[in-house]
């Protein structure tokens, strides 16, 4: 039996709890005996600590204990990195808390444990926490200074810098006919998850086990680190994956609180939860995005590329979590994005400021590499004489140079290659979409009070991050089957894509892969997770393993009970009969279990462009979008249904971020974005008019899916697409975007700093 | 203190502190789970429940607040086996992915169809801006609540 | 972010909820929709030690229409306003305002009396009172007093409401037929306080030409402002483009906007030129 699942669109099996109200996420699980925690947290950006009274709020009513740094035996724990541990990045490490110095708003200083979360608010009121204020370094510029110093053990707030590097940039600047040099920055803002975040921990004393709920992204491997931490095997820790309310790379992570709370539970025998609140959430879970670039771009007359070369500046925040680095590593060695560019150097520098820290979130580096050059790009095109469709055409990577080398990044020895697709391809289906040769002519035009302009910007996405995944398929007592994965959930719909791939390898109709398990830690032998835009390359092609292992275990088992030979037996569904007709079904083998794995060192690279046409009104700032189109290619879609969703729900991100999401700080760096009132997502209400075509033209000949990850690329080219589209609606004005996001205030400013004729 | 008030159709009573939301008291002391909570400040409707037949936000309302009314959260909008229209609709149109939205989306939806059977899609918009997602970017929750209008009228309002 | 601990009572009637808030000299509440205070306690910014729910006082909730105004007690809830009909002729730009107010599951709770105790600098219903010369109704044990809605908003958040006085009801004056009125907001998105808000409204004299307008500008200083300088280029012309440009100037000269995270003073200082320019040309129309 042939089976089609791959591609179709089918509707999701979680959607059955989720629409009911039975999801089950970390909050809505209860233990016997729990006791909730409540973090104090610095309320300063830079201070020494000088000393911390926890007295009085142990005498406050429900109060159990309050932990703090010397609670920890020996010295406290430092949060190692996950990828990119450079041995540069270890001074700049988190303590799980702080106990010398505070070094952002929002850094943990010391657990309550109470008997409700409102009686644990209420004692924190009651601690006695004396800081004295350091100088605070605000932003890249101070912390370039050196002046103050986040590290004492270091000499520079600058972690790292990344050097990206190919050809010979200096020489291709000094003979190139046309350069020009520009800045741009991108704002500071996060994958904020509708659901913060949340860790219970559960200690049996007796059979020295530790059970963690509220796992997500990377459990395996958070694991891992715990134990080092508290010092219990690996094997002694389990990490239950719920169900989970987003990640977009920010949940996930390990954080302070995926060590305090096991540890508290540990301290306090008896089971511990802390669930984040909103507040604590805008100024604790990973913050992203904020750099600056100084870039040049070389060509020749007929608009070639010939090299790209520059610095950029990551606003780290206050410390090198697990990983960090990955945006500003991406950064430069994505720059290039889609275009052939022959030499390229780049170096992008890490500063340490007094902020939230900085980890991936979404499409990291690769969103603020992409509004760099692609509004560089629109500011080129016009002194060359160029059109700007033209000038992209010209330079975007063809099929015919694929596998594609890009710039090798030092530290960390990366080197990559694009692996397939035609981008010239998906560039012309997304102008055709848009409409562009009919409606380009409108841009700069006034109507109706508002101008028009449409904007263009080409991405790649990389996805697939390796080494490697597992899966697990066991038959049950039913002869249906159950799918383990190493791979997690944060709501992409791993249930149902997973099952499809199943029942199209296993043969059997879908309602007999009765369930997928997925993330948490006692289902297979070793995970890696969600991340890089892998679970279903990775999962999938380990599940395509996985099959066939099983496969072969049901033959050699048929064999032995049969007494015939393993090539004389065929499974149909759940019957396995041999040559000479006689057969048993399936159920028979329960129990039954086989892993697969799937290992990998080849990214995939999911292409296309994002095109939007707006209507800016010169004097509110308002930028309304008029239409919106992804034209992307993905290799091989498995269910074109969550796919869209993914690239809908990724372009909405970017949108938010191009011109509404801002985390925002003052000098002394206090943080002043701490509500939903003043961090501002988007609404249904905000762009209505997206859509997106999947297209499967270029699959990825670097897994047996042929797939490509594809979540990130929805948001990547928003911001360059809606600034080159603001651009061009203002080009009476001159108007030249720099900066995101551009609000409705920093539109005026562009509309006023030069007024119209 | 002492608060009764009907949940789902069934009468309860419960013995809150004052400072108790409803939203709290819904979760912890009646176990219906399905009302979330992501703010507690009233800006993301995750909490959104019915109350005397209105959608409103569970996290701004005080437990005691309750007392005497009618409470519908997205276990009373549920069937025990299958699908009511509106949800089947969601899942059709693949309007949730990680589902911390949905409950808020789903009694305010529900609320606005049962009032405004015929709104369009605009109404649609402006009534769900008071419910952040972060997952969908709200065009299949637009396109869900739209094809779900068929069902609602029937039932004459 | 739990609330502090507090106590709570529900009072039936009037007197009793006086009798309460003057007993704990300052340091009880009033709960009437919650929507503005439920997150000031959630931030742990106030805790009271009582909270005083006003919610059995239904006769607050009424709206009455006469000729001599309209009258909306306090516990009117934005729903019960967008679905009075009644209002739509009796005073269209209270109804043009509310449309604006938050969100669908705020507008079932919030009340006009709480927004105008609140007294957000950026909320449109205290732009309206002030705009439209609003009298605001307060009760105390010792009787009740009317508070012009021009001195009534002191500061952001700050009112001339005493510690142990209830706002009860507050009267509009009656919308003649055939008057002119235009009301414009820009908010970040909608829903949200406003970035700058314009509400007015002008009749006309005997030769046709704008006369008793009342201009109020929301959003752009620490309580919603009366603009006399820009009804003196409105009174006694016929609004032509000449004189709306004069008005949106005269707007922006008038006020001086901070900057903050969402917007720049400058910005705003534009922005309410243009909301009063548009709201003229809306009033024209």
């Amino acid at each position: 039996m042939k089976n089609t699942f791959i591609g179709a669109p089918m509707e999701r099996r979680e959607d059955l709890r989720f629409l009911r109200g039975r999801g089950e996420y970390v909050d809505d699980i209860r233990l016997e005996g729990l006791l909730h925690a409540v973090i104090l947290r610095s309320p300063v950006g830079h201070g020494r600590i000088a000393s911390l009274d926890t007295a009085a709020a142990l005498k406050c009513p429900g109060v159990h204990a309050v932990i703090s740094a010397k609670d920890m035996p020996g010295s406290v724990p430092i949060i190692p990195m996950r990828l990119q541990p450079l041995p540069e990045f270890k001074p700049y490490e988190q303590p799980v808390l702080a106990h010398d110095k505070v070094r952002y708003v929002g850094e943990p200083v010391a657990v309550v444990l109470a008997e409700s979360v409102a009686l644990g608010e209420d004692a924190l009121e009651a601690i006695r926490l004396d800081i004295e204020p350091l100088p605070a370094i605000a932003d890249c510029t101070t912390a370039a200074q050196n002046r103050s110093l986040l590290f004492e053990t270091t000499a520079t707030n600058c972690s790292l810098v990344f050097h990206a590097r190919k050809g010979d940039a200096d020489a291709a600047f000094r003979d190139a006919p046309y350069t020009r040099r520009e800045h741009f920055s991108t704002g500071r803002h996060y994958g904020l998850t509708m659901e913060p975040r949340g860790v219970m921990a559960q200690w049996d004393a007796e059979k020295e086990r530790l059970t963690i709920f509220g796992a997500a992204k990377v459990p395996f491997f958070n694991r891992r680190i715990l134990a080092k931490q508290i010092g219990l095997p690996e094997t002694a820790i389990d990490m239950i994956e719920n169900d989970v309310g987003g990640g977009y790379g920010a949940r996930g992570e390990f954080y302070p609180e995926d060590f305090l709370i096991p540890f508290a539970a540990r301290y306090i025998k008896r089971p511990v939860k802390w669930i984040e609140d909103r507040r604590e959430n805008l100024m604790a879970m990973n913050h992203a995005r904020e750099a600056s670039a100084e870039i040049e771009i070389a060509c020749a007359r007929d608009g070639t590329i010939l090299a790209l070369r520059g610095d950029i500046h990551n606003d780290m925040g206050a410390y090198m979590r697990t990983n960090g680095a990955v945006g500003a590593r991406n950064v430069c060695q994505f720059l290039a994005g889609p275009y052939r560019v022959p030499h390229v150097k780049l170096d992008s520098h890490l500063w340490m400021t007094n902020k939230t820290p900085v980890g991936t979130y979404r499409g990291p580096g690769r969103f603020e590499s992409n509004f760099f050059l692609e509004r560089l790009i629109d500011m080129v095109s016009p002194d060359l004489g160029i059109d700007r469709v033209d000038f992209r055409r010209r330079n975007l990577v063809t099929q015919a140079e694929q596998p594609y080398p890009i710039a090798h990044v030092q530290p960390t020895d990366a080197k990559d290659q694009y692996d397939s697709g035609e981008y010239r391809a998906a560039f012309d289906h997304c102008l055709k979409e848009i409409g562009w040769d009919e409606k380009v002519k409108l841009c700069g035009q006034l109507i109706d009070g508002r101008y028009h302009g449409l904007g263009i910007s080409c991405f790649i996405e990389g996805g697939a991050a390796g080494p490697r995944e597992t899966a697990r398929l066991e038959v049950n007592d039913d002869g249906t089957f159950s799918v383990y994965l190493g791979t997690t959930s944060v709501g992409q719909g791993v249930e149902t894509i997973f099952a499809q791939i199943a029942a199209d390898a296993l043969e059997v109709p879908i309602d007999r892969i009765r369930h997928v398990y997925h993330g948490s830690t006692h289902y297979v032998s070793d995970g890696y997770g969600a991340y890089h835009s892998r679970s279903t390359v990775m999962g999938g092609s380990a599940l395509l393993d996985a099959t066939k292992n099983l496969h072969a275990a049901i033959r050699a088992a048929a064999a032995k009970r049969l007494g015939c030979d393993v090539s004389t037996i065929s499974i149909s569904e759940d019957k396995i009969s041999s040559a000479d007709g006689r057969s048993f079904l399936l159920r028979e083998l329960a129990g039954l279990s086989a892993e697969g794995v799937f290992n990998n060192h080849h990214h995939t690279y999911s292409y296309g462009s994002h095109a939007a046409h707006v209507a800016v009104d010169p004097k509110l700032g308002q930028i309304e979008i008029i239409d919106y189109v992804v034209v992307q290619d993905v290799g091989r879609a498995v269910n074109p249904l969550t796919l869209r969703g993914q690239v809908i729900g990724a372009v909405v991100q970017g949108l938010g971020g191009a011109c509404l999401e801002h985390l925002q700080y003052d000098d002394d760096g206090q943080f002043l974005t701490g509500s939903l009132a003043d961090y501002l997502l988007p609404t249904a209400s905000d762009f209505p008019t997206l859509r997106c075509v999947i297209t499967e033209d270029y699959p990825s000949p670097n897994n047996p899916l042929g797939a490509k990850g594809a979540g990130e690329g929805g948001i990547i080219a928003a911001g360059g697409a809606l600034a080159n589209a603001v651009a061009h609606a203002l080009a009476p004005f001159g108007a030249q975007p720099r900066t995101l996001p551009l609000t409705p205030s920093k539109v005026w400013e562009l509309v006023m700093s030069r007024n119209a004729p | 203190m002492q608060v009764r008030f009907e949940v789902n159709g069934c009468e309860v009573e419960v013995a809150v502190e004052p400072r108790l939301t409803l939203a709290d008291c819904l979760r912890h002391h009646l176990r219906l789970t399905g009302t979330h909570v992501g703010c507690e400040h009233g800006v993301c409707g995750a909490c959104t429940v019915l109350v005397d037949g209105k959608a409103v936000r569970s996290c701004l309302m005080l437990a005691v607040q309750a007392d005497g009314g009618k409470v519908v959260t997205v276990e009373g909008l549920s069937q025990d086996e299958g699908l009511t229209p509106l949800q089947a609709s969601f899942r059709k149109h693949h309007a949730l992915q990680c589902g911390f939205c949905t409950p808020g989306m789903i009694t305010t939806a529900h609320a606005l169809l049962t009032a405004e059977p015929d709104c369009d899609a605009d109404r649609v918009r402006e009534v769900l801006s008071g419910n952040l997602c972060r997952c969908t970017g709200y065009v299949s929750i637009v396109e869900a609540v739209l094809d779900a209008r068929a069902a609602y009228k029937g039932s004459g309002s | 972010m739990k609330m502090p601990p507090f106590d709570y009572a529900c009072p039936a009637t009037l007197p009793e909820a006086l009798a309460l808030l003057s007993a704990h000299d300052g340091d009880a509440k009033l709960l009437a929709g919650g929507q503005s205070l439920v997150p000031v306690l959630a931030f742990r910014l106030a805790a009271p030690k009582l909270l005083i729910d006003l919610r059995k006082l239904t006769d607050l909730r009424t709206i009455n229409i006469t000729p001599g105004g309209i009258s909306l007690g306090a516990m009117v809830r934005w729903c019960d306003i967008e679905c009075d009909g009644r209002l739509c002729t009796a005073h269209p730009l209270l109804v043009a305002a509310v449309a604006h107010v938050a969100h669908y599951q705020i507008r079932n709770r919030g009340t006009v009396g709480g927004s105008i105790a609140h007294a957000d600098p950026a909320a449109e219903m205290p732009g309206i009172a002030v705009t439209c010369e609003a009298e605001i109704v307060a009760a105390s044990k010792a009787g009740t007093r009317i508070i012009k809605a021009g001195d009534f908003f002191q500061g952001a958040l700050t009112t001339a409401l005493e510690a142990d006085e209830i706002i009860v009801e507050i009267r509009l004056p009656a919308w003649p037929a055939g008057r002119r009125w235009g009301f414009q907001e820009f908010a970040r998105r909608r829903g949200d306080f406003a970035l700058a808000a314009a509400a007015l409204f002008y009749d006309r004299d005997a030769s046709g030409k704008a006369a008793n307008a009342h201009v109020g500008v929301i959003g752009v200083a620490d309580r919603p402002l009366r603009l006399s300088s820009v009804e003196a280029v409105l009174n006694g012309t016929s609004i032509d483009a000449a004189t709306i440009a004069q008005a949106e100037a005269a707007t922006s000269a008038a006020i001086n906007p901070d900057s903050d995270i969402h917007a720049s003073g400058a910005y705003r200082k534009a922005l309410a030129g243009t909301m009063v320019e548009r709201a003229l040309k809306m009033a024209v129309e």
